[in-house]
């Protein structure tokens, strides 16, 4: 009984959030200096030609009747039709989201799993050499522009080392090779059982990967450090010596599980920084995703494919929130009361 | 033999100004009997306290002529052998349950956790000894309580669960530290009656620290009374009156009692000290 109400509260936020957005997007589509209608007909069409059009778009009825339609489309997965790629915005999205989501998901892996042991190490000996060391590693993940490490990245290990596959996601001979599944090529080159197509898709996948990854990194030492030392100064901590527990365990049992569920916000918001922030990295990796689309789309004024991308970066930002929010609440016994 | 024989112990730490002393050569000896430790804040009581268990605090260095437990040096051991004897042989209550218990680990977690880390019961064992261990506090429902996080326990019952915790593996020695001066008022004398009445039945030696004079006076044999890192009496609880230390005397002095009406209690003159 308990559990209900917080569950109904939560999928009203998440409902109300998301009508939030809606109403951005609606409203970014209204003030562009762009005429949906000049879109349609042309520059030289006649002006009863151009009132007919609009009357028939719907253009004329009052704003809230048409941001309920505007509603009721999204919900149908109607986002227009893009006038760069000729195609309806929903395939377009559908097409390019995995991209993004394939890099950024390995990118946050790779960042959880470097940055969370490296800042509770360096809260164990802070103030030390492996402490100083991290502390300079998360300063530079805020001081070095993504374009100019990817640039260094591809002349480094692709162009010189040839350690790894160069732009795009994956070797050009292979491309429309492997079967569409989930649409993120690593799973799918899998499932089709391609082992060549999946080697190839991560030799392109692992340098952009990586390099979002460090900047996950950046961030996520730094807090894991801060939250550890908070925790490490506490008096249960204390206890815990007193009771003999060893340095290894007060580290990652005492210290470390209390700051689980803050580390759960950290992250999350570093994955959707990831997600959305991904723009600079594809555009240097020619990487097929949702930042190049959105960049593409910018250039053109393609305002549909503007519009449902940007709805999509949103969700996601929305969804990680509340998604975190709800584990937060889930794990920390605190909040559970 | 005594539990606890210390000699000349001193705590100290870098300042600005060079070395500072926060204990200054402190002497004294512990059998299986409750001691007391009062003095005013900074007197060095917490950090007595800490030298005894091998916690002092990163810069802190602490040195002795002679730190002799149970008959071993406790200055000649390892990190951890010091690590083996905590929990096991001494152990520190400490004041506020409130912050001294991990807020996302269950009580009985908690409790058990000390057996686990010295390894030499099996996960049924510590289980059982656990909940005997709440039991001695005086806990009804062990059970029940074992399953609860500290947060949703009153300070009187946290502290109660401190204790069990401590005294699970049966140590020789065992220090509290202000171990009441953040319960409620009402709870204070019972939490204490369980900690001596533990002590004593299990034949445990006590060091109790505290500002409070009369709490001490009540529940220890004995009492050591710091000024300034310094000890300036020892006294046998029933004779306080022959205090002779104008410290001593001062916070005697101060001590209100039942069947006496008095304006305003006298204050320390520190000139006179
Ligand atoms: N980490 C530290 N660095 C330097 N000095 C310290 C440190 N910790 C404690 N001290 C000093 O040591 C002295 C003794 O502290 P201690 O905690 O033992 O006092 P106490 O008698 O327990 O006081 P209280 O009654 O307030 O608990 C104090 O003057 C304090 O300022
Ligand atoms: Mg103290």
């Amino acid at each position: 009984m308990t559990r209900v109400l917080p569950a109904a509260q939560f999928l009203l936020t998440l409902a109300v959030t998301f009508l939030g957005l809606l109403a951005i997007t609606f409203v970014i589509g209204r003030v562009v200096p762009i005429d949906p209608v000049v879109a349609v007909v042309g520059d030289r069409a006649s002006i009863e030609t151009y009132n007919a059009t609009k009357e028939a778009m719907g253009l004329d009825d009052p704003l809230v009747v048409q941001f309920a339609r505007y509603v009721g489309q999204v919900a149908q997965g109607e986002l227009g039709t893009s006038v760069s790629t000729g195609r309806p915005v929903a395939e377009d999205l559908a097409r390019v989201f995995p991209a993004t989501f394939e890099m950024a998901t390995l990118g946050i892996i790779i960042g959880v799993a470097l940055g969370v042991p490296m800042g509770v190490f360096a809260a164990a000996r802070q103030g030390r050499m492996a402490d100083q060391i991290i502390r300079v590693i998360g300063l530079a993940g805020y001081a070095i522009p993504a374009f100019w490490l990817g640039l260094i990245g591809l002349v480094i290990f692709y162009a010189h080392l040839r350690w790894v596959g160069g732009p795009g996601r994956i070797d050009f001979f292979l491309d429309g090779m492997v079967p569409t599944h989930t649409g993120l090529l690593l799973v799918d080159s899998l499932i089709d059982g391609n082992l060549e197509a999946f080697r190839s898709a991560l030799s392109h996948i692992i340098l952009p990967a990586t390099i979002l990854g460090f900047f996950a990194l950046a961030y996520i030492a730094r807090m894991t450090r801060s939250f550890m030392l908070e925790q490490l100064g506490q008096e249960f901590i204390t206890t815990a010596r007193v009771k003999g527990v060893p340095e290894r365990l007060i580290l990652w049992r005492h210290a470390f599980r209390p700051i689980r569920v803050q580390l759960i916000t950290v992250i999350g918001l570093s994955y959707a920084g990831l997600l959305e922030g991904s723009v600079m990295i594809e555009t240097v990796f020619s990487w097929p995703g949702i930042g190049n689309y959105l960049t593409t789309a910018l250039l053109n004024a393609d305002m549909n494919a503007v519009l449902g991308a940007t709805l999509v970066i949103g969700a996601v930002f929305v969804g990680i929130n509340k998604g975190s929010d709800a584990l937060y609440r889930l794990l920390d016994p605190r909040a559970r009361a | 033999m005594s539990l606890l024989s210390v000699e000349n112990l001193r705590v100290t730490f870098p300042t600005d100004h060079g070395p500072a002393d926060v204990v200054r050569g402190l002497s004294f000896t512990l059998g299986r009997e409750r001691l007391g430790i009062v003095g005013e804040s900074g007197s060095g009581k917490s950090m007595t306290g800490r030298a005894i268990m091998g916690l002092v605090p990163a810069p802190g260095k602490v040195t002795a002529d002679q730190l002799m437990f149970n008959g071993k040096d406790l200055r000649g051991l390892s990190e951890d052998e010091r690590r083996d004897l905590r929990g096991t042989a001494m152990s520190m209550v400490l004041q506020d349950p409130k912050f001294s218990l991990n807020p996302v680990i269950r009580i009985g977690e908690q409790i058990e956790e000390a057996m686990a880390v010295h390894g030499t019961l099996g996960r049924r064992e510590r289980r059982e000894r656990a909940l005997e261990a709440l039991t001695a506090v005086r806990i009804k429902d062990p059970e029940r309580v074992a399953r609860l996080f500290p947060h949703e326990v009153s300070g009187g019952m946290g502290q109660r669960v401190m204790i069990a915790m401590m005294v699970v593996l049966e140590p020789a020695l065992m220090i509290a530290d202000e171990p009441t001066s953040a319960l409620d008022v009402s709870v204070r004398g019972q939490v204490l009656d369980i900690l001596a009445d533990l002590v004593s039945r299990r034949g445990m030696g006590l060091i109790l620290i505290s500002h409070d004079l009369n709490m001490v006076a009540r529940w220890c044999d004995r009492i050591l009374v710091m000024y300034r890192g310094e000890i300036v009496e020892e006294i046998a609880s029933g004779a306080l009156m022959d205090a002779q230390h104008p410290y001593t005397r001062g916070l005697v002095a101060s001590l209100p009692t039942i069947d006496e009406t008095r304006d305003r209690l006298p204050v320390l003159d520190r000139g006179k000290l």
